[in-house]
């Protein structure tokens, strides 16, 4: 069972993507679910809604799955926030 | 139908170096660019702060004071830029010119920065009503309307906004108008005035902004920087510019245009390379006869692999003594793009370039792209001069 970022996560590809929630996991690749550059900047809008984030452009173009993400925002919500690979 | 050769013989710019075509080359050849922090923004709200912005500039310096508020800047710069080409050309109007003649500029977004100003009035401040002018200042043929009242011209007049390639489009379309005998005469290009925040905000999600320069071609490139100004050119049979003895600075031999019916934002190698075929078709060169291309180059992750592939693709073991540049390195107008592609000799800085026997380089080209032969253009430009 993914945890509660990752859930909130999937949510957010779904709803963006208009897919199914059942077919995303942690493990999910952008390829995988079709994502392309122009969904990827929409999900990343999303993103930053739902978890009220900035993600850098830097950050946000080696993101390739639901993992890079979940891991990214882990570490921009964390309370040193900016240590992973996206940052405030 | 009759074809006649078509002559560039005047030209008019109003870009981030001040002043006009003088100013514009003589940055560009220097290898100047014009990015400085966005003046006029909260750049506290913005992921970037550099822009090749129109600075100090004075409507009233231009215009008197109704025709100012009647004219968004973007309509303005299109303006000015087309009193120097008209004068540069040295053109004698007549009723009769005035009747054959054709405005066709390129705008994309038109006077978005005027739109930005009166809905933030409506939506944030609940002002109850809007400026009266606010549809004349927002419309993407302002700038043609202005040029054809400020000269009288009765013919043609019409913008094309296809995002990055309207001007381009637009030299296109006038070219075609020219050589076909549909008009005498034509003014041509485009202008663009792009900042406002809400607009530069729209450019941040698309996450294709620099947080610094604009390095086209370059394995480090980080994206585009956005600029604004206006560029026109006056295009004639060469014929009739000879016979009037008008300087001519280059000759427009040729236009291709093509879709790529791919993706709304990732360009296909595909769609550029039918472009260049159809430009060098329409022109009935060779592809070994181009020795410089002008590229759209935006530095951008997606837009550089695909246009070397388009031009590795059309020109094969030529690429390697064919130079590439692209203008964005210094700063950028609404005018090209990588699936509309003509012979190298209409473009702005391009005609300027043979005309003076010089070239222009990627200011920023810190390495060579990895995929591609986009260098410099000093390191190997071909120079052509016009054919007699």
């Amino acid at each position: 069972m993914p945890d509660d970022l990752t859930q909130r996560v999937i949510g957010v590809i779904a709803a963006t993507q208009h897919i199914d929630a059942a077919a995303i996991t942690a493990d999910s690749t952008f390829a995988e679910l079709n994502i392309d550059s122009l969904d990827g900047i929409n999900i990343l809008f999303a993103l930053e809604n739902e978890f009220n984030i900035n993600i850098p452009d830097d950050a946000a173009k080696d993101l390739r799955s639901v993992r890079d993400i979940t891991q990214g925002i882990a570490a921009l919500l964390a309370p040193s926030g900016g240590a992973g690979p996206a940052s405030a | 139908m009759s074809t006649r050769r078509v002559a560039i013989t005047g030209a008019g710019v109003v870009s981030p170096f001040g002043g006009g075509v003088s100013e514009f080359w003589s940055a560009l050849s220097a290898g100047r660019h014009a990015f400085a922090p966005i003046e006029g923004i909260d750049l506290t709200r913005l992921r970037f702060s550099l822009g090749a912005q129109v600075r100090r500039w004075d409507p009233l310096a231009h215009f008197d004071p109704r025709d100012a508020s009647l004219l968004d800047p973007f309509a303005q710069f299109a303006a000015v830029a087309a009193r120097e080409a008209v004068a540069s050309a040295g053109i004698v109007w007549t009723p009769a010119l005035r009747q054959s003649s054709a405005i066709v500029t390129g705008s994309c977004v038109g006077g978005q920065s005027t739109k930005d100003e009166q809905f933030l009035a409506l939506y944030a401040n609940n002002s109850p009503r809007i400026n009266p002018l606010t549809i004349p200042r927002i419309m993407e043929n302002a700038g043609a309307s202005r040029i054809s009242l400020e000269h009288g011209v009765t013919g043609p007049v019409f913008t094309v906004s296809t995002a990055c390639s309207s001007s381009n489009h637009a030299i296109g379309q006038a070219f075609w108008m020219v050589r076909s005998g549909a008009v005498e005469l034509a003014l041509a290009g485009g202008s663009e005035a792009v900042f406002s925040l809400g607009f530069l905000k729209a450019w941040e999600a698309m996450r294709v902004v620099s947080p610094d320069v604009c390095r086209p071609f370059s394995r480090d490139r980080r994206g585009l920087v956005l600029g604004e100004g206006a560029a026109i050119l006056v295009l004639e049979p060469l014929g009739a510019a000879r016979a009037r003895g008008a300087e001519v600075l280059a000759e427009v031999c040729g236009f291709g245009m093509s879709s790529d019916a791919h993706h709304i934002t990732q360009p296909s190698p595909a769609g550029a390379a039918r472009a260049i075929r159809a430009a060098l078709a329409d022109a009935s060169l060779p592809p070994e006869s181009i020795g410089y291309i002008n590229a759209h180059g935006t530095g951008t992750q997606a837009n550089d692999p695909a246009e070397t592939a388009a031009i590795r693709d059309v020109f094969g073991p030529h690429v390697s003594r064919l130079a590439v540049s692209s203008t964005k390195s210094s700063n950028i107008r609404g005018g090209r793009r990588a699936n509309d592609a003509r012979h190298s000799r209409d473009q702005e800085n391009t005609f300027t370039d043979l005309a003076r026997r010089s070239s222009t380089s990627s200011v920023h080209q810190a390495r060579q792209h990895g995929d591609g032969q986009g260098r410099a253009a000093s390191q190997n430009f071909t120079d052509s001069p016009l054919p007699s």
